[in-house]
């Protein structure tokens, strides 16, 4: 059977537990692909080609498991993850032999769910970057437009499920890592309520932002991913012990948007927008209408604080978590080193990217004696400003809409010699990591300058994820799909 | 504000990292830059805020003290740059 790969997980999923296609043929397909496209996306880190069939054949010989979720998928991993005898990088020097003993918590979930895990993503530097440009492996390509980024960090899980080299990946998203390369690369992205997933097995950036979840091709894919990977886990104090939702059946039982209240953030349409974004995202919010929503007007005050408290946050708890990147006990040694001191000194410097480097640096100073008040404090405090204006936003609505990003997928080296530039870009999806509640990026068409793709960004209450994909999946299907990604198709011809 | 390059160094000292001057240089220009950027927040008051570190309310997780083998020493000690088979070798230290 030819081009499987362009089926959506729940079209390979029903063929797989049919019989209709074996778990060799669907494996054997994405890693044919992966081959072809690999050359000119460079989203795959690492390949895990010789287990995936073998463990492939041995599940042929069983024959199909109703009970596995995910029988015989195969998916991909951002390689931030820990994976059991499988490279875990971070996309870092300091890391590049690093194979860790044991899996993720959510790892071991899709293992036991019968998924089949074909490799590793590619991704910026320990999850730090908004283009997948900072990889010490080199950038990842979109597969809409080579010359234009990914977006980041999860841009190689982004750019390999739009460029059907994978049914689904897990990305992370600290600070819209999940959001913003699914709205460049025209699929679905979603990021779970903190606590929903469990952090165990993740590499940590900011632990308190940090959240996995999925990237998929539709929003019914997405919600198979979740049913997955949530759930509690005692060896993550943060992971919240609430029962997950059957988040599939949670899909059908929503037939129009009639009944639900769609608040459109004043803050989030205006300055500074690309027209075609907002052209693409208005178009989304008629159809959510014409489908029996109601659009109400709504206010998030404090968004133009975001960025800043964001990067706060996010390098204070980066400089902690990676000082334990020290050349000791794993990664990256200098083997020149007279005595200890010099030895976690020069590992580092030489271990570390820039980016990686700078928000230690920055991380290291608002914590420090005299600056911890002004700047880390502060920026807690700022912080549940920002969460108690989702929280009133959301009182009088379901959900929240708004562009994911204020434009689409930029050139390739475009922002690479300005930091700030770079981090202000996030200015739609970091206020979200703050404030722990869930959103989802939804492809909602191609802009009509630049051809590249367009998310609407839905954001909801804590743990409604069933609600926020709901909703996402009837505006989805009331929806013209986007076309498939043409960049890659030319080169590969 | 303006942050020097000795206070540059100091910071870079506390997070173990090396710099040569042109490096402290440039970096001690893009820590000014994305600090006066994060200057913005003194616009608000926030004196009566309560901060918030997390999204979720920490309570003290409690299990019982049951010895578990989660690994083998030779697995941990497969990943270090030295060791001996029991334990991390690193630089001597006295």
């Amino acid at each position: 059977m030819a081009s499987l790969h362009t089926h959506t997980l729940t079209q390979i999923r029903n063929l797989l537990a049919s019989g209709e296609v074996t778990a060799q043929e669907a494996t054997r397909d994405c890693l044919e692909r992966i081959q072809t496209t690999e050359p000119h996306l460079h989203a795959v880190l690492f390949r895990n080609d010789e287990q995936a069939l073998e463990q492939a054949q041995a599940m042929d010989k069983q024959g199909p498991n109703p009970q596995q979720k995910l029988w015989g998928v195969p998916i991909l991993l951002k390689d931030i993850l820990a994976t059991q005898g499988m490279p875990t990088t971070c996309a870092s020097k300091i890391l590049q032999n690093f194979t860790p003993c044991y899996d993720a918590h959510l790892v071991t979930r899709l293992k036991e769910q019968g998924a089949i895990i074909l490799g590793k993503n590619n991704l910026d530097e320990f999850a730090m970057g908004s283009s997948t440009e900072n990889s010490a492996q080199g950038s990842t390509r979109n597969p809409w437009n080579l010359d234009h980024v990914p977006g980041g960090s999860s841009g190689g899980s982004a750019s390999s499920v739009a460029a059907c080299q994978a049914f689904a990946s897990i990305g992370t998203d600290t600070g819209g890592s999940i959001r913003q390369p699914a709205s460049f690369c025209g699929i679905v992205g979603l990021k779970p309520t903190y606590g929903r997933v469990s952090r165990f097995g993740l590499i940590a950036y900011g632990s308190s932002l940090d959240q996995a979840g999925p990237l998929t091709r539709t929003v019914e894919d997405a919600a198979i991913i979740l049913s997955v990977i949530a759930g509690h886990d005692p060896r993550d104090s943060t992971s919240v012990n609430t029962p997950v939702p059957d988040y599939v059946a949670g899909l059908s039982a929503m037939k129009d948007l009639s009944g639900v209240r769609i608040g459109m953030p004043r803050e989030y349409w205006g300055k500074g927008l690309a027209p075609e974004v907002a052209e693409a995202c208005t178009r989304a919010m008629d159809t959510a209408r014409q489908q029996g929503a109601e659009i109400v007007p709504v206010s998030l005050p404090h968004t133009s604080y975001a960025i800043a408290t964001y990067y706060i946050i996010a390098m204070a708890e980066a400089s902690s978590n990676l000082a334990r990147f020290d050349g000791v006990r794993y990664g990256f040694r200098d083997k020149d080193a007279q005595d200890l001191l010099e030895m976690y000194t020069k590992s580092r410097s030489q271990g570390f990217g820039d980016e990686v480097k700078r928000r230690i640096m920055l991380g290291t100073y608002v914590l420090s004696a005299g600056y911890y008040d002004a700047y880390y404090k502060k920026a807690a405090q700022v912080r549940r400003i920002i969460r108690e204006d989702f929280l009133k936003a959301l009182q009088s609505c379901d959900v929240l809409g708004g562009p994911a990003c204020p434009t689409t997928a930029f050139g390739l080296g475009q922002n690479t010699d300005d930091p700030l530039q770079m981090y202000l870009t996030d200015i739609f999806t970091t206020s979200l990591n703050l404030t722990g509640l869930p959103g989802l990026s939804l492809p909602v068409g191609v802009g009509r300058d630049s051809g590249l793709p367009v998310g609407l960004q839905l954001f909801g209450a804590g743990f409604q994820e069933e609600r926020l994909l709901a909703i996402a999946h009837v505006l989805e299907q009331a929806m013209d799909p986007l076309p498939r990604p043409q960049g890659i198709e030319d080169v590969l011809k | 504000m303006g942050i020097t390059i000795d206070e540059v160094n100091k910071i870079a000292l506390l997070a173990r990292l090396d710099m040569t001057e042109e490096q402290a240089a440039s970096c001690a220009t893009q820590m000014d830059t994305i600090l006066a950027y994060m200057d913005t927040l003194n616009e608000l008051d926030t004196s009566s805020v309560e901060p918030m570190y997390s999204p979720v309310d920490h309570v003290s997780v409690f299990r019982d003290d049951n010895v578990v083998q989660t690994t083998s020493r030779e697995a941990i000690l497969g990943n270090a740059p030295e060791e001996d088979g029991r334990y991390f070798i690193v630089p001597k230290i006295v």
